[in-house]
């Protein structure tokens, strides 16, 4: 067991005859672990096994060494935003945070305190005293956060955080969740949005029906993904020179000239290779190259290859 | 666990917590819109008991103060014990954890570091100080009222003779009842998606209570209840035919003996809240 990482062991998870996850075994390290995957994939059935909410059919989940149907322990660490958009009647947002932070176990004035605190950072002091139930959706969305942060846990569970925020709001939410992950949280983050997972995520997690059909950094997920050509642009003075080179190649199965003339789209079977290949022809043919980026190293081909399908845009 | 490590838990801690609960579910039972239900079941009596205290002091009906108490008795029996109590219990205690599934909020007491037996004792504590707010200052009020309009005499008894101990004992009963049935709905909203099916059954069987045989009728909160009560009613006409005549439990024995049931079925109810999920789409 490892007492600073969350951990699946062969966890399953049925709803009578329907699957919600199926022998899923994981280890977390702290940073931004961001769970990608179509709706009814299992992302929120395993956000809800590691905070406790429902239960292993089968299996054992452990968050830093603790078990999640143990929250009194659990929930000193862990905070968790779920995707339920309702809150008690009645009370204003500060009502809200400070009523459960109390609810925590924490004196008055240190509950006072860690609501201004958990409402500064999501940009809801102004708001505070007003209803809930008066607050727009991304209003409601920021004060969902700033609940699950109040009690400063080391591991966050969010699940589809960016919902209802506008661009400047989820810029900044980004900007929040990379910080964290920096500092060394746990900080996992579902979402369908893959280019905003590719700018959070330290690491992902891709689900689809229930199993995890890839894990790790996106690049070492990409590299996996052996059936489909890896793609890299290159950017060069003379890249029909570079790209006649390149047709010699056994290992480079498409090269064209990107639309702008000024570059190389590059498919190989083999990047290593290709790599050893430019450096030859810059010493060569004195070829200047600009940069060499990889094109498909992102979420969404990552996506596209495994599960075959366009997940979401904004 | 042994009594030693009992007592090394943090009890001031669970009771922070479950204070904390307490604070936060004062609004859902006092000023919701289910909460007007329970003003209405609670001063209906009152109001009922004002108006005839009102109307025999101008009128002057004849009846003696015994009648007037016994006239209570039944009051307190009727729309009391079997309606606004029972009903009241019902409506506050079954929606405490099903009324946070219905409106999707359970989930932010899960969510926090607390023993789920400290949230139900929490919910428990919060439900009763409502219903003894609502229904034992009713009947309280109630009971004043009845007897108002014999003005000194009422007085001499309240004060000089048992008066008070009666209303001591009818508020007394109150309080048991708030406590008795609360923790069964407490329960009967954690097992069951409508509450209402196990209400009906509890009535039923508290409405039949009379009739059962002498084993079957202790096992019942109103034949304890009606015990205590400092005037005992019987059911009267054709139907006392039927009734069953078991000698009623000394007041040592149903105080604690209630108290004893209702500890037992809350302990059921903890034990099931460290069970319970929250899948809201199943629920």
């Amino acid at each position: 067991m490892t007492n600073g990482a969350i951990t699946f062991d062969n966890v399953s998870r049925f709803y009578g005859d329907v699957l919600g996850v199926n022998r899923v075994s994981l280890s977390i390290p702290p940073g931004v672990t961001s769970l990608v995957g179509p709706n009814g994939s299992g992302k929120t059935t395993l956000m809800n096994l590691m905070t406790g909410l429902i239960r292993p059919t089968r299996g054992e989940i452990r968050v830093l060494g603790i078990p999640p149907d143990r929250p009194e322990e659990l929930f000193r660490h862990a905070g968790y935003c779920t995707q339920f958009d309702a809150f008690p009647k009645g009370l204003t947002g500060w009502e809200f945070l400070y009523g459960f932070l109390r609810v925590h176990g924490k004196e008055h004035a240190e509950a006072d305190r860690l609501a201004w605190e958990a409402l500064e950072i999501v940009g809801m002091k102004g708001a505070a005293p007003r209803l809930i139930g008066a607050y727009s959706k991304g209003m409601r969305q920021r004060i969902k956060l700033a609940q699950s942060i109040c009690h400063k846990p080391s591991v966050l569970v969010l699940d589809e955080p960016l919902n209802g925020l506008d661009p400047m709001a989820r810029a900044e939410t980004i900007d929040l969740f990379r910080k964290w992950g920096e500092q060394g949280l746990h900080v996992i983050v579902s979402s369908h949005i893959l280019h905003e997972v590719d700018r959070i995520s330290d690491r992902v997690i891709l689900l689809s029906h229930g199993y995890v059909v890839a894990e790790g950094q996106i690049q070492g997920v990409r590299s996996e993904v052996k059936e489909h050509p890896i793609q890299v642009l290159v950017r060069c003075d003379r890249p029909g020179v570079l790209a006649s080179r390149l047709f010699e190649q056994d290992h480079v199965v498409e090269a064209k000239i990107d639309q702008d003339g000024r570059g190389v789209l590059v498919r190989t079977l083999d990047a290593d290779k290709l790599y050893l290949l430019l450096n030859r022809v810059v010493l060569e043919a004195g070829l200047e190259i600009e940069s060499v980026a990889p094109a498909d190293e992102d979420v969404h081909s990552v996506y596209q290859y495994l599960i075959g399908s366009e997940g979401g845009t904004v | 666990m042994n009594w030693y490590a009992v007592a090394q838990l943090p009890w001031r801690f669970y009771a922070l917590q479950a204070l904390a609960v307490v604070r936060l579910e004062w609004r859902r039972n006092f000023f919701s819109r289910r909460a007007v239900w329970l003003y209405v079941l609670a001063l209906a009596p009152v109001l009922l008991t004002g108006a005839h205290s009102l109307v025999a002091a101008q009128r002057g009906w004849g009846h003696s103060l015994g009648e007037d108490l016994r006239i209570y008795a039944g009051i307190f029996h009727l729309a009391y014990l079997r309606m606004a109590i029972f009903l009241g219990c019902v409506v506050i205690f079954a929606n405490q954890f099903r009324g946070e599934f219905l409106e999707r909020t359970l989930h932010y007491y899960f969510l926090a570091p607390i023993r789920r037996e400290v949230l139900v004792a929490g919910k428990y504590i919060a439900g009763l100080l409502a219903a003894v707010a609502f229904f034992a200052v009713s009947a309280g009020l109630s009971f004043l009222l009845t007897p108002l309009h014999f003005g000194a005499q009422f007085q001499e008894f309240l004060l000089r003779q048992d008066g008070l101990e009666q209303l001591g004992r009818y508020v007394l009963v109150a309080v048991l009842a708030c406590a008795g049935y609360g923790a069964v709905f407490l329960l009967a909203g954690m097992l069951l998606r409508n509450p209402m099916i196990p209400a009906a059954g509890v009535m039923v069987w508290e409405g039949i209570n009379p009739f059962l045989p002498s084993l079957l009728r202790k096992c019942s909160i109103i034949f304890y209840l009606k015990s205590l009560t400092p005037i005992e009613i019987a059911p009267g006409g054709p139907l006392s035919l039927f009734a069953t005549n078991v000698e009623p439990p000394p007041v040592w024995l149903a105080v604690p003996g209630l108290l004893l049931v209702t500890m037992l079925v809350l302990v059921t109810a903890a034990i099931r809240a460290r069970r319970l999920e929250v899948s809201y789409g199943d629920s």
